[in-house]
């Protein structure tokens, strides 16, 4: 393949001398395929030695170069030349430090004074079941297989960088140490777990405090699923050890899961009373509820202004199709007709592709596990779940 | 100043095993690296760890396996204590949290590994290096009262006193650029290979032999340089390592003929004989015109007769690599590979405790040599190289401690004599080379001459050209001026480091004339017993390597012809 031309304009920054943050622009010539590492290093070499940036693998398992690229938080060695140039304004190839994390220079970011803290928050060890065996503990294969998907996480800060919650609660423990805190949660070594997943529940900056934006799993490049774990976390407290924690997330998450039940979509006038006095008619009318939606007035009427809800079928309903409603029904009935829980895994499971071609390779292309193929199942499709712990 | 009873360099599996066992021994321990720990490039360790767990193996046959792997230049005695001690290890890994997968007994699942009799590589996934370390670095954050870690503290040279013993370091904190001496009573090298001398190779950026180099400058003897090991299974264009986990499961190895060629030089372990051989053989099918691919430079390896389900749970690292760094689904078409640098048998002379021949001056992992790999290491036996003999030099370093004083040693000489060094790198004129052409020029030539194949004259213009860059890498400039994280003067140290390893390397792979484990000479294709079943020492002579021997320590099996 032939070399090619690729602007990269990164973001620098020079602590010593004084100045602001500022662009500079390098032209580099390598294949389309190579990666923006490789691009860096080549302007690094040639041009600019000092250029600052931590990488040493070059094949997205040290964690080391993670930017921001074209305002996506990415590993400079895992995205391509080609890939990047794609999504660049100007033909310009974009390369910023992470979000979220002070910039130390250029490129390198503090992840000591947010990421490490975060992960250590989390109680990040394993805390052993007694009595320790004189061998190996006897554990399920699958749940072996389950706790490697976040044992895969390298650390690499992409998903604190891009996590919106943090953003705006920089105190929010975050998806990476939230992911490192499933894989002792799911781990049938460990003897903490209920005072593990109660830790992270009633801390309001907890596993509650995650906004479900999905940010964290598109920018994951090793499939890690931050959210998705966090989403464990949540189902185990509250399913498996019935957690109520004080931050009244529980509730809130089951007002959201019935009203869709029972409306199709979200109702909204029906939110705050069924979070906080439960699906009955007395619950209406919960003390609680009332100084919520007090306190909650400026954002409604924000809200209102600005043309995100209806008044009428806020207050009254949305009124869908029967036909509508009975298939959302079947979504539940299905769900949560099942024995078992099913969690996404990603390891135990095969990719996405398997559910668009299972007969690609008739001997080897049809995944065993139950769930794992074509059913059509919102949030949580995919293989089982073996290690919730009862 | 500070002062330990025992300073680690390097954070990787060797150097934070050391830490938790010195710890736990009661020693003051602080543990520094140029980098973050899970950073270390341990963390691209694949495949798995061996030891002989399974209740019908024996760690007589580990132990045999790896003298023969080695072409019985691995030293007997410290085989025997790597491969007794391994599963002792491996279930004491298992109680910190390694994640290792099961078989349907929930016991830990083996997989078969090069150059092995028997099924005893334990792993997670194919990121076994990755959940280890991560896994020792969770019992570092635990034990952070006790284990100073030094995070992104760069090592500019060790600290001697007037009878030779090791008193501690002089390191730049890379963050804020200052300079400080760290007193101990000893110090454990613990800082890896020197991959990069090679281009391509599938080590890291940062694996640029610092401990070698600060070793081998400070008057200790490297040993086994020669013995460079390929990789059978790498990335053509960028060297990026497949693991051999692969062939573990039972992925083929094809030439263009679509043949496993393997059938000829190893017929029963066909793609699961030792590295060497295996690379060897690629080499010459390579070299005769059935490779695979643009020059037919390659080779393919064909995991499609690996179950799917089995390479998407077992394999998931190189399905990834494969589809991110070669646009290839391996679950679905073969992969076209080639032999690549990725490890060195050679390092720092220790004992069977870690101890170099410097008083107060250990090494551990990939940085020593035992030599418990000797002339061609198995795969899966490094991250047990690590662990063991990176626990006895912790356990021995805290033991010692317990029994000398703090060195007294006035470290203001060499901290000066550091500082005008990096001073004297950035005031460099800009003329003659930069630091990235010479380090490329040098992974070219080693890359060329002291490969695979090697023989006289290829080595003798390997040594010229290394000799000539020591020149040229005396007057190279860098570009920043600064202090904050000047990784561009840290580049121009690290090239002094690789092209002393390049040398000590070349010195020996010339002086072993026959051919061995990784060094196939084709002057001296015969391996030659009689003459040269020793261990190659090189030490520095005022600025020339000077080249000495060891004997190869025998217990119980004696050399034979090695038939895979």
């Amino acid at each position: 393949m032939s070399v090619e031309q690729f602007k990269l304009r990164m973001r620098r920054y020079n602590p010593e001398s004084g100045d602001a943050p500022y662009w500079d622009e390098h032209t580099v010539e390598l294949e389309p395929h190579r990666s923006v590492l490789e691009g860096i290093l080549q302007a690094r070499d040639r041009f600019d030695g000092s250029i600052g940036i931590r990488c040493s693998c070059r094949q997205a398992i040290c964690g080391s170069c993670g930017v921001r690229i074209n305002g996506e938080p990415a590993l400079a060695c895992h995205t391509h030349l080609e890939a990047a140039v794609r999504g660049a304004r100007e033909g310009a190839i974009e390369i910023e430090p992470m979000g979220n994390m002070p910039v130390i220079k250029d490129l390198i970011v503090d992840m000591d004074a947010v990421h490490w803290t975060k992960v250590r928050r989390v109680t990040p060890w394993l805390i052993n079941k007694q009595p320790v065996p004189e061998r190996e503990y006897l554990v399920d294969h699958d749940s072996m297989v389950d706790v490697t998907q976040t044992m895969a996480c390298i650390q690499c800060g992409a998903c604190v960088s891009d996590c919106l919650a943090m953003e705006v609660d920089p105190g929010f423990i975050g998806p990476a140490a939230l992911a490192k805190a499933y894989r002792f949660v799911g781990d049938p070594r460990d003897d903490r777990q209920f005072e593990r997943l109660n830790d992270l529940a009633q801390d309001p900056q907890g596993i509650f405090d995650c906004t479900h934006c999905f940010r964290c799993v598109e920018a994951c490049p090793k499939d890690v699923d931050p959210m998705g774990q966090i989403m464990r976390l949540r189902r185990i407290a509250t399913s498996d050890y019935q957690i109520v924690d004080r931050n009244n997330g529980r509730r809130h998450e089951a007002a959201f899961t019935t009203l869709v039940r029972d409306y199709g979509l979200n109702h909204e006038a029906e939110l705050l009373p069924r979070s906080y006095g439960g699906n009955s008619w007395f619950g209406k009318f919960a003390p609680a509820a009332g100084k919520e939606l007090l306190s909650s007035l400026p954002v409604i009427v924000k809200g209102l202004l600005r043309g995100k809800f209806n008044p009428k079928t806020a207050i009254f309903g949305h009124k869908l199709r029967k036909q509508d409603l009975d298939a959302v029904r079947a979504i539940y009935e299905k769900v949560e007709g099942r024995e078992r829980r099913y969690e996404l895994n990603l390891y135990v499971t095969g990719s996405d592709e398997d559910a668009e071609a299972p007969d690609a390779k008739s001997e080897t292309g049809t995944p065993s596990e139950p769930g794992a193929t074509n059913e059509q199942v919102p949030i949580a499709s995919g293989g089982a779940e073996e290690s919730a712990g009862a | 100043m500070p002062a330990h009873d025992v300073l680690i360099i390097g954070a990787g599996l060797a150097g934070q095993r050391a830490a938790l066992a010195a710890a736990r021994a009661g020693a003051s321990v602080a543990i520094m690296s140029k980098v973050h720990p899970v950073r270390s490039h341990s963390v691209a360790a694949a495949g798995g760890i061996n030891a002989a767990i399974s209740v019908d193996d024996d760690w007589r046959s580990h132990a045999y396996d790896t003298v023969k792997g080695s072409d019985y230049l691995g030293d007997q005695d410290a085989i025997e204590i790597m491969c007794s001690e391994a599963p002792a290890e491996v279930m004491h890994l298992e109680h910190m949290g390694v994640t290792f997968h099961r078989n349907d007994k929930g016991e830990l699942d083996l997989r078969a590994f090069g150059g092995a009799s028997m099924k005893r590589t334990a792993y997670v996934a194919d990121i076994t290096g990755q959940a280890l370390l991560h896994v020792l670095y969770e019992q570092l954050m635990k034990h952070h009262e006790t284990v100073e870690l030094l995070e992104e503290w760069f090592t500019l040279s060790l600290l001697t006193d007037g009878d030779g013993r090791c008193c501690g370091v002089v390191a730049r904190d890379v963050r804020s650029g200052r300079i400080e001496a760290f007193m101990a009573k000893n110090v454990i090298l613990a800082c890896g290979g020197a991959g990069q001398v090679y281009k391509p190779t599938t080590n890291g950026l940062i694996v640029t032999g610092d401990g070698i180099a600060l070793a081998y400058r400070a008057g200790a003897p490297l040993m086994d340089m020669e013995m460079v090991q390929y990789h059978p299974t790498c990335l053509v264009e960028t060297g990026i390592l497949i693991t051999e986990g692969a062939r573990g499961e039972g992925a083929h190895l094809l030439n263009a003929k679509g043949e496993r060629f393997m059938a000829s030089s190893a017929p029963n372990k066909m793609e699961l004989a030792s590295r060497d051989v295996v690379s060897r053989a690629e080499q010459i099918e390579i070299n005769e015109g059935r490779g695979v691919g643009p020059g037919g430079l390659g080779i393919h390896l064909d995991v499609t007769v690996v179950p799917r389900k089995r390479t998407l749970e077992a394999l998931r690292e190189i399905v990834n690599l494969g589809r991110d760094f070669a646009g290839v689904d391996i679950t679905r078409e073969p992969i076209t590979i080639r032999p690549g640098q990725h490890y060195i048998m050679g390092g720092v002379k220790t004992d069977v405790e870690g101890r170099t021949p410097i008083e107060g001056l250990y090494a551990a992992g990939e940085v020593a040599c035992v030599s418990v790999h000797g002339g061609n290491r198995l795969g899966a036996n490094s991250l047990l190289d690590t662990l063991i003999f990176g626990r006895r030099a912790g356990e021995h370093a805290a033991a010692r401690a317990a029994a000398v004083a703090m060195p007294q040693l006035d470290a203001l000489p060499q901290l000066r004599r550091d500082a005008a060094e990096i001073e004297q790198i950035i005031a460099r004129p800009r003329e003659g080379r930069r630091v990235s052409e010479i380090k490329d020029e040098l992974g070219e030539v080693m890359n060329r001459h002291v490969a695979v194949f090697r023989d006289e004259r290829g080595l003798q213009t390997a040594a010229e050209t290394v000799a000539r860059l020591k020149e040229e890498a005396a007057r190279a400039w860098i570009d920043d001026r600064g202090t904050v994280f000047n990784q561009d003067v840290l580049g121009a140290i690290e090239l002094g480091f690789m092209l002393d390893c390049a040398e000590a390397t070349v010195a020996a792979a010339i002086e072993r004339k026959e051919s061995r484990g990784a060094q196939f000479r084709t002057d001296f294709p015969e391996r030659d017993d009689q003459e040269w079943l020793k261990h190659i020492d090189i030490s520095l002579n005022g600025d020339v390597p000077q080249v000495g021997y060891s004997p190869v320590t025998f217990t119980q099996w004696q050399p034979e012809e090695r038939r895979y």
